[in-house]
């Protein structure tokens, strides 16, 4: 069960908690049980975020994989210039 | 991803010694066709009219005078851009379609409001005379802290911050990054230093206007010529603003006379699409250097506040920050990337990053280089170096002493994996430039900086010639050298020479979607997709041999531009080149080809540090670089003078920032200086050579270990520059650019202030 933590102030979405135990294998799936466990999060999740998997990140690839022992970190949505 | 990665391989042939640009010789020869430079025959000319309020309600627009007036063809305003269902599920694209045409409201000085085709320009610009705009002007507001104020004037009636609450804002988000206790760091810190910096908006500065030529057929289907660092991108926001079906729209992408990021979006091509359409012509858009200035996105201004502390032996115990980001006209500032950026070079016990996305009547911020990271790295740079300089510690020791590291936490959350801060830090220490004497009136500054590197969606089409050569074909403009990376990437792969390959920019309907040329991401990404093009490529040459050798493919293998037996039990037989399987391409089995396509992730982050000599001339305030050194990770050079080129332009743009580049308005919210002449970048007799060192730390994520370089080198220039100042002065810049004027009053305030 990878532990999933949320960038500071999203927390305020998911009545202050900010740190999840998700049980996914893939990014998709980890966002989708996210979004169920903490409903006010979803809509943010939708439009998309970056997520960060034992420190590379990816910002569109649904089905990487998380091992159960991954470091998982949602961070706001990335563009570079 | 299934790619055979090999980040430590060493004995490349061609990555590392490429001397050539494929575009030097049209470039240098006048060849090279720009965005302005496509003509059509009965071609028309247009030009857009532009608000002269900062704030005003569209009353009324009557067109009748210009529409008739002779050679004038069509106008086009806000109707001509009616709402669709695609476009309305896309929040960003309707504020895109708003900002392309005003409607109800202009938001800043320069904003669109209607736009001719005529026979000629000069017609054009007479019609746009003869429009009738009937406005009710507003009050405006400029300043980020300002339209933060309670009072404000209010851009958006409907705009809440975050989406929530009940009364409108011009804060359109917040963000706070971090982790640990910060007040117990603050607790545990011997010294703290606390200030507040400002920076100025600073423009992308391309030398090569927006221009583009749109050309509908009465069929309905149509196609864009145009200067943009993303074609795909152009073609799919042009359709759904338009109401058109994506497969109708074909984008092609000229040559780029720079982009930095500020070419990442859209601003005249709709229009010219629009009016095209109407007239059933071809229609060209071409910006004057005032529209660039007025209408498209400089970077966003801030404001930040920074604390931080360290023990007296050098450790820093906690840092904060709060950073105000104005962008414009439209949510968008990159206060998110502040934030997380501000202390990514370190490794605090407590860090805490609050940001504000402000929106202000100014034109819709865009991107620029590493957007957000800059003016957030200028206040966090300067506040490190004012530490290390009151504790007595040397800056460079003092930020190896905090330096992030392989395996450390980063300050915006994720453990980081192969980073080369350290050898940045390490390289510039022992730099000659470090420890040259300075004179009376003379500073050094040092700063470092991070920025994330990204992939993104990518498609690569490699196709062998008849003879043996290789046509390449990307989907991301190059705007840095990319082609001759792509090259010497799928010469190495294929064992051929570089000279071998030609890579072209392919049109919108030649490729899958490619994601803009952004986020230092196309040598990465690209890079990947092209090495792995050529795999495939490979795999169909050497089932080529086994067909004409008769022996299972398995048997065969590549070797130095070859196919070969994979070992004594495959058979003797004499080594097949790539000119002689593509010369019988067509009798076994046909064209040979390689493709990949992928959403490409693991960048991997680079860090640089910058050292940088200035002397003050402290009758004029005029400032001049006398030496800057660059020192970055690239994790693998392709093209090292490439590579150079990039930390180089960085840095330069960077400089610029620091000490001329800012965005002024007059009391009436109205752009002063919408040119070269009021709007000073350096131009080369402005600044010294500047040195480069390449570090080669190699990212995991990439078969050869690349990294992104062309984002990171404007990150601590602005913070270098005031360091070095600081140095020079015994003054501290906490407002920039550091302008003359500027630092004639800081001097004059703050007198031998020590630090």
């Amino acid at each position: 069960m990878a532990k999933v933590v949320l960038w500071g102030s999203l927390s305020r979405l998911a009545d202050g908690r900010k740190e999840f135990d998700i049980d996914a294998p893939d990014i998709g799936r980890m966002l989708a049980a996210l979004g169920s466990e903490a409903p006010k999060l979803k809509p943010i999740l939708d439009k998309g975020v970056t997520v960060s998997i034992d420190g590379t990140l990816y910002r569109l690839d649904r089905f990487k994989t998380i091992d159960p022992d991954s470091e998982v970190f949602i961070l706001p949505k990335m563009a570079g210039g | 991803m299934p790619l055979d990665h090999n980040p430590d391989k060493k004995d490349f042939k061609v990555v590392g010694h490429v001397k050539t640009r494929p575009d030097g010789v049209d470039k240098v020869t006048g060849r090279a066709k720009f965005g302005a430079d496509m003509f059509a025959p009965g071609m028309l000319h247009a030009k857009i009219l532009r608000s002269p309020h900062a704030h005003a309600r569209i009353k009324s627009i009557d067109t009748s005078k210009a529409e008739a007036l002779p050679g004038v063809k069509a106008v086009v305003t806000a109707a001509d851009f009616p709402d669709n269902p695609d476009l309305l599920a896309n929040e960003e694209l309707v504020n895109i379609r708003y900002n392309v045409m005003a409607r109800g409201k202009v938001l800043y000085d320069g904003h669109a409001v209607a736009a001719v085709a005529a026979v000629n320009p000069r017609v054009a610009r007479q019609a746009l005379k003869l429009i009738e705009v009937d406005y009710e002007v507003l009050p405006h507001v400029v300043d980020v802290e300002l339209a933060m104020a309670p009072g404000a004037p209010i851009l958006h009636e409907d705009l809440r911050t975050n989406g929530e609450g009940d009364e409108p804002t011009n804060v359109a988000r917040t963000i706070e990054i971090g982790h640990g206790d910060i007040d117990a760091g603050f607790k545990e810190a011997d010294f703290i230093v606390e200030r507040t910096f400002t920076a100025g908006a600073a423009h992308q500065g391309y030398i090569e206007p927006h221009a583009c030529l749109a050309n509908v057929s009465g069929d309905g289907s149509g196609e864009i010529w145009c200067c943009t660092q993303g074609h795909f991108m152009v073609r799919d926001f042009c359709a759904q603003i338009c109401g058109m079906e994506v497969s109708k729209l074909r984008v092609t992408a000229s040559e780029i006379g720079g982009g930095f990021g500020g070419k990442t979006t859209i601003f005249i091509e709709p229009v010219a699409l629009a009016l095209s359409r109407k007239t059933g012509r071809p229609v060209k858009l071409v910006m004057t250097r005032d529209e660039v200035f007025r209408a498209t996105g400089p970077t966003a201004s801030s404001s930040t506040h920074i604390k931080m502390g360290c023990t007296k032996d050098g450790v820093i115990t906690a840092a904060y920050a709060e950073l105000h980001y104005q962008g414009g006209a439209f949510p968008g500032a990159p206060s998110d990337m502040g934030a997380m950026t501000a202390f990514a070079c370190y490794q605090p016990k407590a860090v805490k990053a609050l940001g504000w996305d402000v929106v202000t009547n100014r034109p819709k911020q865009a991107a620029y280089r590493a957007p957000g990271a800059p003016m957030a790295a200028f206040a966090v740079e300067s506040v490190v170096s004012e530490l290390a300089a009151k504790i007595g510690m040397d800056p460079i020791d003092f930020r190896l002493k905090n330096a992030a590291t392989s395996g450390s936490r980063s300050s915006y959350g994720p453990t980081y994996s192969d980073i080369g801060l350290v050898e940045t830090l390490e390289a510039a220490k022992a730099h000659p430039n470090y420890s040259i004497p300075l004179g009376p009136n003379q500073g050094r500054g040092v700063a470092s900086g991070f920025w994330f590197n990204f992939g993104g969606q990518t498609a690569v089409s490699l196709n062998v010639n008849i003879d043996g050569s290789v046509a390449l074909s990307v989907g991301t403009p190059d705007i840095g050298g990319s082609r001759a990376s792509m090259c010497a990437m799928a010469a190495e792969e294929l064992g051929i020479p570089y000279e071998n390959v030609q890579t072209i920019i392919a049109d919108t309907g030649s490729l899958g979607y490619n994601d803009v040329t952004d986020g230092s991401r196309v040598t990465f990404a690209s890079g990947l997709a092209t090495i792995e093009a050529a795999r495939n490529a490979k795999k169909v040459l050497c089932a080529r041999a086994a067909k004409i050798w008769g022996i299972p493919e398995d048997a065969v293998k590549w070797e130095d531009g070859c196919a070969i037996p994979a070992g004594p039990n495959a058979g003797e037989f004499p080594p097949l080149s790539i000119k002689e399987l593509a010369a019988q391409a067509g009798e076994t089995g046909g064209p040979i080809a390689g493709h990949y396509e992928i959403s490409a992730d693991g960048a991997g982050p680079s860090f640089a540090t910058h050292i940088v000599d200035a002397e003050v001339d402290r009758e004029t305030g005029r400032i001049t670089i006398l030496r800057y050194l660059i020192v970055q990770d690239a994790g693998k050079a392709v093209s090292p003078t490439y590579v150079e080129g990039q930390m180089q332009g960085g840095a330069v743009q960077g400089i610029g920032w620091a000490l001329n580049e800012e965005y002024i308005y007059n009391d009436k919210g109205l752009l002063e200086n919408p040119g070269f002449l009021d709007y000073r970048i350096p131009v080369a007799s402005d600044l010294p050579m500047i040195d480069t060192q390449i570090v080669e730390v190699p990212n995991p994520g990439h078969p050869y270990g690349v990294r992104g370089v062309g984002e990171t080198s404007i990150v601590p220039p602005l913070g270098a520059v005031a360091n070095a100042v600081a140095a020079a002065t015994g003054t501290r810049p906490q407002e920039l650019p550091v302008s003359p004027p500027r630092l004639l009053k800081l001097m004059k305030d703050q007198p031998l202030a020590a630090e």
